[in-house]
């Protein structure tokens, strides 16, 4: 009878283990299916390099460069902002602070994770892009550098956590024998604990960037939406993400566009992806 | 002549006495081992000498260490010039994740603001020279560290430290971690680094001791029982705990 109890929940876990790897090859199979089917009207290399997206002319012109380019804008411009401060945050934790603001500020780091991107993209909104907007004098404050700053803070609680993860698991030993040598706090922290976890940190930066580009909310709120090649980070622009977002209510299913804003989909996991299992690497290498 | 003098040295761990009313006087150019069973206080002793201690949370000293008339547990002490001139080799060895080279021009480079590459080849030669791993590991200086043997790695920890030109080597059980063959050798180079430096070493192997020291501290409790020449230790101790001790009553 234990037997038959032993073998039934065996069985019963293989399987939702199994559901689970299935539902993941499901769904990629069907972005597949759905986004190849736009290679029907352009060609990839068109698809990937053109400058223009007006899905709805006719006939439709299905360049996605200015997404590629919007994405890369606000992901670039957020990890300038939130990885030295992300890494900062997390040495001061690991290395510096004092045991209690070491608990506030990690409960706070929590904090920040738990703030639902819709609400960092309404605040945003009403606060940053005025401010965006009068400071440098623009017509309109939704740009590519609201975008950024907003999605900083998005970045910056996985940077921080799984850096100071790495920091903390850097043996203590490295660190008795640097400052036994005379090295000052700062001279251990900058010659033997950062490169000590340097695979760790770059794991946390990965996964931080991986968090940006995969965001949609906030960033269709505050980029201003704008699928133009853009010039400078002052101005508005699209984002993978939002493009799908924004107008897959209005695209007819089977139709060019509804197929484009697919393949954009498999453009956003092959990214997604890389950028993983990058991450993934760094990390067992630090291990 | 006096290398360090400790007076009326006492430690509190928060509400824990490690060390009492220690007094003692450490010879220059002697290797001096402490010895005693776990927790009688004397890594703890050897780590007040280069102020490792203050790393510790909730940790007292009253009491004076001096060291060339200095004070070292005063406040106005340098920590940096104190570990510069007080260097210790660690239990575990625990080189850098960096290269043998780098491992060991470590100190200069935190030390000195500008280096060139000639003397930091010329330092770099001449510690690993005088820990005997030149001509094992000359070739490959970009290797790195964690690549070791623990014997080597362990050379390798005091080369690093005598690449900063200590006076005084702390050697915190520099052993435990090493096979019969290579704790000889690394008692072989104490005996040869001795001729340059204040030797301190902690250990619980108390035939390490009467081996490789000239002078040895027997410590219990917090406490220095005895303290005077080596041989004297071993053969005629005056206290009964001592002798209790080394005749390995306990322990």
């Amino acid at each position: 009878m234990r037997k038959v109890k032993e073998f039934i929940v065996e069985k019963l876990i293989l399987i939702c283990g199994l559901a689970c790897i299935f539902f993941v090859v499901l769904i990629f199979l069907f972005l597949l299916k759905e986004g190849l089917a736009v290679f029907k009207i352009v060609s990839p290399l068109q698809f990937l390099s053109g400058k223009s997206w007006y899905p709805i002319s006719e006939p439709p012109q299905l360049g996605i460069l200015p997404l590629i380019l919007g994405s890369l804008f606000v992901t670039v411009g957020a990890a300038i902002i939130s990885i030295p401060i992300g890494v900062a945050c997390a040495i001061y934790i690991a290395e510096v602070a004092p045991k209690k603001i070491k608990e506030i500020l990690k409960a706070g780091i929590e904090l920040l994770a738990a703030i639902p991107s819709v609400v960092l993209g309404f605040i945003g909104m009403v606060t940053l892009v005025p401010w965006v907007k009068s400071i440098f004098h623009l017509p309109t404050g939704l740009t590519a550098l609201s975008g950024s700053i907003m999605l900083a803070f998005m970045a910056m609680p996985t940077i921080v956590s799984i850096a100071e993860d790495a920091l903390y698991s850097v043996p203590k030993n490295y660190k008795e024998g640097a400052l036994a040598l005379g090295a000052t706090e700062w001279q251990t922290i900058w010659r033997v604990l950062l490169p000590a976890a340097s695979s760790g940190i770059l794991a946390a930066v990965m996964l931080g960037i991986g968090r940006v580009i995969g965001e949609t909310m906030a960033v269709m709120m505050i980029t201003g939406n704008a699928a133009v090649i853009p010039s400078s980070i002052l101005q508005p622009v699209r984002t993978l993400t939002a493009t799908i977002a924004a107008e897959m209510g209005e695209a007819v299913v089977g139709g060019e566009h509804y197929f484009a804003l697919f393949a954009i989909g498999i453009v956003l996991f092959v990214i997604s992806f890389a950028i993983n299992v990058s991450a993934d690497l760094f990390l067992h290498r630090s291990k | 002549m006096a290398k360090i003098e400790v007076r009326n040295l006492d430690l509190w761990y928060g509400d824990f006495q490690a060390l009492k009313e220690v007094n003692a006087v450490f010879a220059e150019r002697r290797i001096t081992a402490i010895i005693g069973p776990s927790g009688c206080g004397k890594s703890t002793m050897l780590r007040v000498f280069n102020r490792m201690n203050d790393l510790i949370e909730g940790v007292r000293t009253s009491g004076e260490v001096f060291i060339e008339q200095k004070n070292i547990l005063s406040f106005e002490t340098d920590l940096v010039d104190l570990r510069k001139k007080v260097g210790m080799v660690f239990q575990r060895p625990n080189p850098f994740p960096l290269s043998i080279y780098e491992n060991i021009v470590f100190g200069q480079k935190i030390h000195e603001g500008s280096f060139n590459r000639a003397k930091l080849d010329e330092i770099v030669e001449a510690s690993l020279k005088s820990v005997l791993l030149w001509d094992e590991l000359k070739d490959k200086l970009r290797k790195s560290a964690l690549s070791l043997s623990l014997e080597q790695k362990q050379r390798l920890c005091i080369a690093r430290l005598i690449a900063v030109k200590p006076e005084i080597l702390l050697m915190d059980e520099p052993c435990s971690t090493l096979d019969p063959q290579s704790s000889a050798r690394i008692e072989e180079l104490m005996r040869e680094l001795k001729n340059n430096y204040t030797i301190i070493i902690v250990t619980h192997n108390m035939q390490q001791a009467a081996r490789v020291s000239d002078d040895t501290g027997f410590m219990l409790l917090g406490e220095l029982i005895e303290f005077g020449r080596t041989e004297d230790i071993f053969t005629k101790p005056k206290d009964k705990r001592t002798e209790d001790y080394i005749t390995g009553r306990y322990g």
